[in-house]
């Protein structure tokens, strides 16, 4: 693949998208417009990640990606592959070994520092777009902080369903100005968003990135008397016992029974190899 | 038992070596060369070029034949090899005023100069299946050729103009902005609106355009003049000094002629729809054309009537079909983390109210 350039956008392209990327630092939250390419994988696969990625990457950056917080589902298989063979950079499962972290749906379990940057793949960049479906109109409402729909939104929840019905994607609020998406990753994830590294977001078909630099205040809406709740299975780890990450649910069989594990590989691999040990390990392969 | 999902990257190679298998079918049957897909499956080669924004009829035909005859996934390859090409530069406008027409017709005059040409049409065909062509085909006859014009073929529109009872089109030397290098943003203007519908997807222009016929923001169209043909693409090259001919494109060009009644501040007069297109491909370039129409009404001072096709928005933002399909396909990924996210707001949910309900009982 020597034909294409280091990580496969041209310089120029590059430029561009970082110059996107520090005015998003500047302003965080905000959503800037860039001109996204045409990636040679779908749109909503995370060509906006890949983008960010392609900027921001250098010759010797180590790079991890994860899908729903796992290295090897496909679409992480493949896009690592990509930057493999367009960058010919090493590449890592191991958290923290990893310098750039493009993920889809999960923030890692493993605290990260101020020498990393996590990179968002995001399908739908604005956080009001199901309460308004016009751009024209949410970029106006950001830009006169008319957050008023959302918090009505959140509030008709409460009254219907006596809580808010919002478990992942669910909004926050950046440095006390803009109303953010922090994309599709579980509620669970959000205290985490306040964090060391550089947080990077990228929407390519929706032409938007924006940015979280290292310990900006990320707050997740809420209310005084319904507080935001930081919610996962009632479970803990089958495989390495973790009492405190998020869990997926694995049918076993057609009897119901069930099995909680670790969504984060990473972590649980770890965890595994240090000794600790879940109600089914061993049990299972 | 639960085996915990591992060999994503093993399963990935096996899919596209059976895909590569598929491809091929069977290998009894002779693979089909770039060239038979170039000059037997010409419309299909068209389309690609036309949505892929790419005129290159031998990367088009690779491209469908990698894509296995789906078109889409066609003018995605092009789409993406098209982004790693260097711009030299931009061409001058090319002057359809002087395209050799393989076909030109108009719906509003029974002859014009230039005369009607229908060209290689399907219009009058009777579509029955020639079951000659399942056997070998057999020699084609030879068309009969007239001399080519050598005039340049006027506009039909131009001669309306000259009566002043066509709107004339604003004259702008104002560079349009390139969709693939600045983020669309709205309200955007036609020159943009033109450009997303020349790459927009056929079919769901087609419906747009159709809606339009049927009453909503109808927008009654002639087809004052369509035309085919090849035009030269000329470029100042700066180490010249001057421009030269690069080469030349097919183009289909649709110029609708549409009744208007006058407003506030136009009188009565026809006014125009326009759409043009790379290749023989004139069902696009009149649904453009129709689209392009209703898409003006803010400019012509007409009512906004809510129909889809006015709403410059949602026509933009929905006719490209390599982001529609991009992130409509994209819901087969997995999802199991948000699934999980759902799953325990549900089952809380649920048991929420039926505490409530036995509460009440």
């Amino acid at each position: 693949m020597s034909d294409y350039n280091f990580a496969y956008l041209d310089e120029q392209t590059k430029r561009m998208i970082r110059r996107a990327i520090l005015k998003g630092l500047a302003i965080p939250g905000y959503q800037v417009p860039f001109a996204s390419r045409e990636m040679p994988m779908p749109y909503g696969w995370g060509t906006g990640g890949v983008q960010v990625s392609a900027a921001t990457l250098t010759p010797e950056d180590t790079l991890k990606v994860i899908d729903q917080g796992a290295d090897d589902t496909t679409n992480a298989v493949s896009i690592r592959k990509f930057f493999e063979n367009t960058a010919g950079i090493v590449t890592t499962e191991e958290t923290t070994k990893a310098s750039v972290i493009q993920t889809r749906h999960r923030i890692p379990e493993t605290d990260l520092n101020e020498d990393q940057i996590l990179v968002y793949q995001v399908p739908i960049p604005e956080p009001l777009r199901f309460l308004e479906p016009r751009e024209t109109e949410t970029r106006k409402m950001h830009s006169l902080q008319e957050y008023g729909l959302m918090h009505v939104k959140l509030y008709e929840d409460i009254s219907q369903h006596g809580a808010i019905a919002t478990s992942y994607a669910y909004p926050v609020k950046v440095a006390g100005r803009y109303v953010m998406d922090p994309s599709p990753i579980p509620k669970f994830d959000n205290p985490k968003l306040t964090m060391a590294a550089i947080q990077l977001f990228g929407a390519g078909r929706e032409q938007r990135i924006y940015a979280l630099p290292p310990y900006t205040e990320v707050v997740s809406l809420d209310f005084d008397d319904y507080p935001f709740e930081a919610s996962k299975a009632a479970h803990t780890c089958d495989l390495c016992g973790a009492e405190h990450s998020y869990l997926d649910e694995v049918i076993l069989d057609d009897e119901g029974n069930r099995m909680f594990v670790c969504s984060d590989t990473d972590f649980c691999a770890k965890r595994q190899s240090a000794g600790h040990k879940g109600r089914l390990a061993g049990e299972v392969a | 038992m639960y085996v915990a999902v591992k060999g994503g990257e093993r399963a990935i190679d096996n899919a596209h070596a059976w895909l590569a298998e598929e491809r091929r079918g069977d290998l009894a049957v002779a693979e089909l060369s770039l060239a038979q897909i170039r000059e037997q499956l010409r419309l299909s080669v068209n389309r690609v070029m036309a949505e892929g924004s790419l005129f290159d009829p031998d990367l088009a035909a690779l491209a469908i034949k990698q894509a296995r005859g789906d078109l889409i996934e066609a003018i995605f390859l092009i789409r993406a090899y098209r982004t790693t090409l260097p711009r030299f530069g931009y061409s001058y406008p090319v002057d359809t005023g002087r395209m050799t027409c393989d076909r030109r017709i108009s719906a509003t005059f029974k002859d014009a100069p230039g005369g009607q040409v229908l060209g290689p049409t399907f219009d009058y065909t009777h579509r029955l299946l020639d079951f000659k062509l399942a056997a070998d085909g057999g020699e084609v006859a030879k068309a009969t050729t007239a001399t080519a014009r050598e005039d340049d073929t006027p506009h039909i529109a131009s001669m309306l103009q000259a009566e002043n009872i066509l709107q004339e089109e604003p004259h702008s030397d104002q560079e349009p902005k390139d969709i693939t290098r600045r983020p669309m943003s709205f309200p955007s203007d036609r020159a943009t609106r033109l450009q997303a519908l020349a790459r927009g997807d056929e079919g769901f222009l087609l419906g747009l355009a159709y809606s339009t016929q049927r009453g909503y923001a109808r927008n009654h169209a002639f087809v004052g003049e369509l035309r085919i043909g090849r035009v030269p693409v000329e470029m100042e090259i700066p180490e010249l000094g001057f421009s030269i001919e690069i080469g030349e494109v097919e183009l289909s060009e649709c110029e609708t002629v549409n009744q208007f009644k006058g407003s506030k501040t136009e009188p009565p007069q026809f006014t125009r729809g326009y759409g043009l297109v790379f290749g023989q491909a004139e069902r696009k370039a009149i649904a453009v054309a129709l689209v392009d129409r209703a898409l003006r009404w803010q400019e012509l001072g007409e009512d906004n009537l809510g129909a889809v096709s006015q709403d410059e928005e949602f026509v933009l933002s929905h006719c490209d079909n390599i982001q529609a399909t991009g992130f409509l396909e994209h819901i087969k990924l997995p999802h199991y983390v948000d699934f999980q996210a759902e799953l325990e707001l549900v089952r809380k949910l649920r048991a929420n109210s039926m505490t409530d309900e036995e509460n009440e009982a």
